[in-house]
């Protein structure tokens, strides 16, 4: 009886144990395959493909920058409109609302992370950038004209039309991770601020202190959302491989030329190049992914610590 | 300062109504029987989306297929068996894994398959599909196995149930509702994306029942149509956001009703 039950548990755990393998495998195989496939203009550019600025794929001339600008800038410009909107969403529905108005809120906002990013880029197409070209552009044109930011044609597609529909996609990301932080500080260091006299929104802000590394995890984490966002910003951002001052100007991203792209490139060296972007954006993600996690971490192992002890 | 984030909280449920409701209104205007069987015709002839919504089901469906059984397998691995070194690493990678851009996964399948195959195929994007699946189930399933308590599995150890029959016989029964909220949102996720099917699936302009062939998908053919030049290819992409919508809603909401009465 007991040695039957020992072959049926090691057959068991060691199927479960393929199965979590498979994780283990996908990773290092996807590493392995790009890595693989981009040796062409790894081998012929070197690093000159992360800092050149030319991309001229009929001529194989491959430089990636104006990608890596044009995803840095429109992920900056997401998370500069995001973060304070999810702090605050966040704070309301865990500090201020109360439960029964706070979970419907809480749903609704969820929902926003379901809607598939397709979705996001048609409704960009069709109601956020005429909205940009016809009220919020003349706006920002009349009273920030001065500065570079804002110069040049409004067409309503452009960087700052994709940073503003990634900063939609990641507030529900964002406002999801802080919730979850803000919810593990302890209530007896709510009840001590209370009790030594600060006012409600002190209380908040001592909370927002305790919490500040896992709520630097959700933002970093939203960045490494923002990174590749692919098809929303595809749909919306211009596509023109180009480094302007101007947030009216089109741009491009690494994740929206993969998606434009990919499909057509037959030449080597094009897809190679592609892939090598595509290798650069994975081991971003990945290493920000990374951070994020330890960060919000950091946070939930304290606070454990601190409730046992 | 309750009125501040209050408003914040006001603004995102401002844009969520916006967006549905722009795609209720011009989404309902452009739909009928015709259109969601029909296949894609040229621009003026009418053409509807009855391909790419069974390419989207087929390829669903065989992601799930190949997805499911696995991101169950590896949750399970993670809860019961997994506090040690191999379990962190597949944890650390799946997590990892979960905030990878989708559309490198559509690379990746790319040269595993979409290369040797030289053709791109339903198969290539419901194995995209899968593998963005298998890391939200296996890390879903893990959470809901570690609720089960601890006495139940002693229990039945006490008894005299081998270990696998613990597992299988009671934990795994005693989280299955959790298991499978997860597994329904895991599929509203992949039934939204677009990236990793653009160069795998590709797309097909016939009904295809084949997965060695080039597929047609409903959110590849509402960016096609949404990026096209034409008005009435403008509301084709609404009406077939319409069921795409409805569709990743109608799960989120079922869910939603569903794991409400346990807490």
């Amino acid at each position: 009886m007991a040695k039957t039950g020992t072959f049926a548990d090691s057959l068991f755990k060691g199927v479960l144990t393929v199965f979590a393998a498979t994780i283990i495998l996908v990773v290092v195989a996807m590493i392995a395959m790009m890595f693989w496939n981009s040796l062409p203009t790894i081998r012929e550019f070197g690093l000159g493909f992360l800092v050149g600025s030319d991309w001229q794929p009929a001529s194989d001339v491959y430089g990636a920058l104006p990608f890596i600008y044009g995803t840095i800038v429109s992920s900056v410009i997401a998370l500069i409109l995001a973060v304070p909107v999810s702090l605050g969403i966040a704070i309301f529905l865990v500090e201020q609302a109360p439960k029964s108005i706070a979970s419907p809120i809480a749903f609704m906002v969820e929902l926003l992370a379901a809607i598939p990013s397709v979705v996001y880029g048609l409704w960009g197409i069709f109601v956020l950038a005429p909205f940009i070209r016809n009220y919020l552009g003349p706006i920002l044109q009349n009273y920030l004209g001065w500065l570079p930011l804002f110069q040049g044609r409004l067409t309503g597609i452009g960087m700052l039309t994709g940073g503003v529909i990634m900063a939609i996609m990641v507030t529900p990301i964002i406002t999801a991770v802080v919730r979850d932080v803000l919810e593990v500080v302890p209530n007896t260091q709510r009840d001590a601020a209370l009790a030594l006299g600060a006012t409600k929104w002190e209380t908040t802000l001592i909370v927002l202190e305790n919490a500040s590394s896992g709520i630097a995890g959700a933002v970093v984490l939203g960045l490494g959302r923002a990174l590749g966002e692919t098809m929303a910003v595809t749909m919306v951002i211009g596509n023109a491989p180009q480094i302007s001052a101007s947030l009216f100007e089109p741009a491009y991203t690494i994740a929206s030329v993969l998606a434009a792209n990919f499909a057509e490139a037959t030449d080597r060296l094009y897809l190679s190049a592609l892939i090598e972007m595509g290798l650069v954006l994975f081991l971003v993600t990945f290493v920000v992914n990374a951070a994020a996690k330890v960060l919000v971490m950091g946070v939930a192992k304290g606070t454990n610590a601190a409730r046992q002890a | 300062m309750t009125m501040l984030t209050a408003m914040c909280a006001i603004f995102a449920i401002t844009i969520l109504v916006i967006i549905l409701a722009y795609i209720a209104v011009r989404g309902v205007s452009a739909i009928n029987i015709e259109f969601l069987i029909d296949t894609p015709k040229p621009v003026g002839e009418g053409g509807g989306i009855g391909n790419a919504i069974l390419g989207s089901a087929l390829m669903t469906l065989l992601a799930t297929a190949i997805g499911l059984p696995i991101g169950i397998g590896a949750g399970v691995y993670l809860a019961e068996f997994g506090d040690n070194w191999f379990g962190n690493t597949v944890r650390f990678l799946a997590d990892t894994l979960i905030g990878v851009p989708s559309i490198i996964v559509g690379i990746f399948v790319y040269t595993i398959v979409v290369l040797p195959m030289s053709r791109q195929s339903g198969f290539a994007g419901a194995l995209s599909l899968a593998i963005i699946m298998i890391p939200i189930v296996a890390r879903t399933t893990e959470e809901m196995i570690r609720l089960v308590p601890k006495s139940m599995r002693e229990g039945a150890l006490a008894l005299g149930a081998p270990q696998w029959r613990v597992t299988w016989n009671i934990v795994m029964p005693a989280a299955a509702s959790g298991i499978a909220t997860g597994a329904m949102l895991s599929i509203a996720r992949i039934s939204g994306e677009t990236a990793p099917l653009l160069f795998t699936a590709l797309n097909s302009r016939f009904y295809n029942y084949f997965f060695d062939q080039p597929m047609a998908s409903l959110t590849v053919q509402i960016y096609n149509y949404a990026t096209g030049p034409f008005e009435i290819e403008h509301q084709m992409a609404w009406a077939a956001t319409l069921i795409l919508v409805g569709l990743i809603l109608f799960i989120n909401i079922v869910v939603r009703f569903l794991t409400k009465k346990k807490y």
